[in-house]
């Protein structure tokens, strides 16, 4: 019986690769992105195996995914321009088109019918029809000074809307679609220098640029877009040395506990922490590096922080509620994404230089399981389906 | 910042013969890695460019070698690029810029 067993986990994934689709449900699904081999895994964080490994994806260095609201389907997107539509079920590339010359994230709509995503070459937006990835609109980030800028920090918003900053231009834009393919536009400048990228809260109200070119951040209240940015956190490492920044922080994983946001400092190795009543710097908590993923376990108890090279071999966790950090562990070499399964019992963190995907228990800060993965990085699991921003 | 000999054995040959030492074998496997996937991050895993500009030899052509080993040892002032000082050799810079003239080799 543990004979046929095993022949049978053997044969599962062969069959599958030969055509044979899962019949199953995604909710404990999730991709793993090989971002040298330009192909993703197909994972199931129950089983903690792989399922499927799908090849053809491109340059996935810096790529990101989204979710179709059955989560069957992600959205990959490459940084070649490549967005890449991948049946989880099927192990396999549904569609692909290459969309621009240069590209680094993306978002899909509050009703699941749209993605777009944030281009650097040509510098702009450009949204797609879910479905069969036709073009439905494009919106070159031209600045006031008349040049075409990078955009990052793309997010969706509740209204159908798509938030997004201009890099080159220090602006924030809001593309509504309520109205189809013909978006209303509403530009917010001067809103700081070089954002870099940004963040929605979970209820989709407030989006927060990070400022590379200060120390600062931009916010925008959604509900009230009129009163454009306001600046949060304004020089926050005011008469300490700026320290060189060997890979840019990510804003993407809003890390909320109660009242309280956690943020990575940028030039410092600090993680902020706001009290999100007055938006107001509260303390800060030194940590081993450049801060790159601040991540909360989805209970808020903890706070998950991993760093820019040279301290990329260590991850910390952060109790939420002393702001001490209680476990500095050192998961593997070059540590890039943390993902969380969504209760929270487990994180499952990427060692690019050791080739492994390590599964954590969030309690023992124990390690549960390991997995082979070609130069692994981003981890993103089905549940990012139901998340504003996410 | 941590210690590494390899700085110090380098250092001193710099100081000893005025030429920077070739890293051995290991050591270039290592920065091999190290410009494809943390160069990379912001230059591009296939090295044409992402938030930071392209480093393909075409791209550099109209820069000297002096020039690229400043920029990789100490950075570029008002952007997002840092010193690697702390992280590499003198030697270990070259030859990197050796690498980023020859291109990708796949």
């Amino acid at each position: 019986m543990i004979r046929l067993l095993g022949l049978l986990f053997v044969l599962g994934p062969l069959a599958a690769q030969a055509g044979a689709c899962l019949v199953r449900g995604t909710g404990d699904l999730g991709v793993v992105i090989e971002r040298s081999a330009g192909s993703l895994l197909v994972v199931d964080r129950t089983a903690r195996r792989q399922l499927f490994r799908v090849s053809g994806l491109g340059d996935v260095s810096h790529a990101s995914v989204v979710y179709s609201p059955d989560e069957r389907y992600a959205f990959v997107f490459g940084r070649d321009g490549g967005l890449t539509k991948v049946d989880l079920l099927c192990g396999a590339v549904v569609k692909r088109i290459v969309q621009a010359g240069n590209s680094v994230g993306g978002a899909i709509s509050q009703d699941g019918r749209l993605v777009a995503v944030s281009n650097y070459e040509p510098g702009g937006v450009r949204v797609f029809d879910a479905a069969t990835l036709g073009p439905v609109a494009d919106l070159p980030a031209i600045g006031a000074d008349g040049r075409r800028s990078k955009v990052v920090g793309l997010v969706d918003a509740p209204g159908d809307r798509f938030v997004y900053s201009l890099f080159d231009a220090g602006e924030i834009r809001i593309a509504d679609f309520t109205e189809g393919g013909k978006p209303k536009i509403q530009i917010i400048r001067n809103v700081g220098r070089q954002p870099y990228d940004a963040l929605i809260t979970p209820d989709g109200r407030y989006y927060i640029a990070g400022l590379f070119g200060e120390d600062g951040l931009a916010l925008v209240d959604l509900w009230h877009p009129e009163r454009g940015a306001r600046r949060i956190l304004d020089g926050y490492g005011r008469g300490e040395k700026k320290l060189p920044v060997y890979k840019m922080p990510h804003l993407e994983g809003w890390a909320v506990a109660g009242d309280q946001a956690f943020l990575p400092a940028v030039g410092h190795h600090e993680v902020l922490v706001v009290d999100m009543n007055t938006w107001r710097e509260k303390a800060r908590i030194a940590v081993a590096g450049q801060p790159v993923f601040v991540e909360a376990r989805p209970d808020g108890r903890q706070i998950w922080v991993n760093f820019a090279i040279p301290d990329n071999g260590k991850v910390q966790v952060i109790d939420a509620e002393t702001l001490r950090v209680i476990k500095t562990l050192e998961p593997g070499r070059a540590i890039l994404h943390m993902e969380f399964a969504p209760r929270g019992e487990a994180v499952w963190l990427s060692a690019r230089d050791d080739n492994r995907v390590a599964v954590y228990d969030t309690e023992s800060l124990k390690v549960l399981a390991t997995l082979e993965a070609i130069k692994p990085s981003g981890i993103f699991f089905t549940w990012r389906a139901h998340r504003i921003g996410l | 910042m941590r210690w590494d000999w390899r700085g110090l054995i380098a250092g001193g040959l710099l100081v000893a013969g005025g030429a920077a030492a070739e890293p051995d074998p290991v050591r270039q496997a290592e920065l091999l890695n190290l410009l494809e996937q943390d160069c990379g991050a912001c230059h591009g895993l296939t090295r044409k460019g992402g938030l930071g500009p392209s480093l393909l030899p075409e791209a550099l052509a109209d820069k000297t070698d002096a020039a690229l080993l400043a920029t990789i040892l100490d950075g570029r002032p008002g952007t997002a690029m840092g010193p690697w000082r702390p992280m590499l050799t003198e030697g270990e810079a070259r030859w990197l810029v050796e690498q980023l003239r020859k291109g990708p080799q796949r």
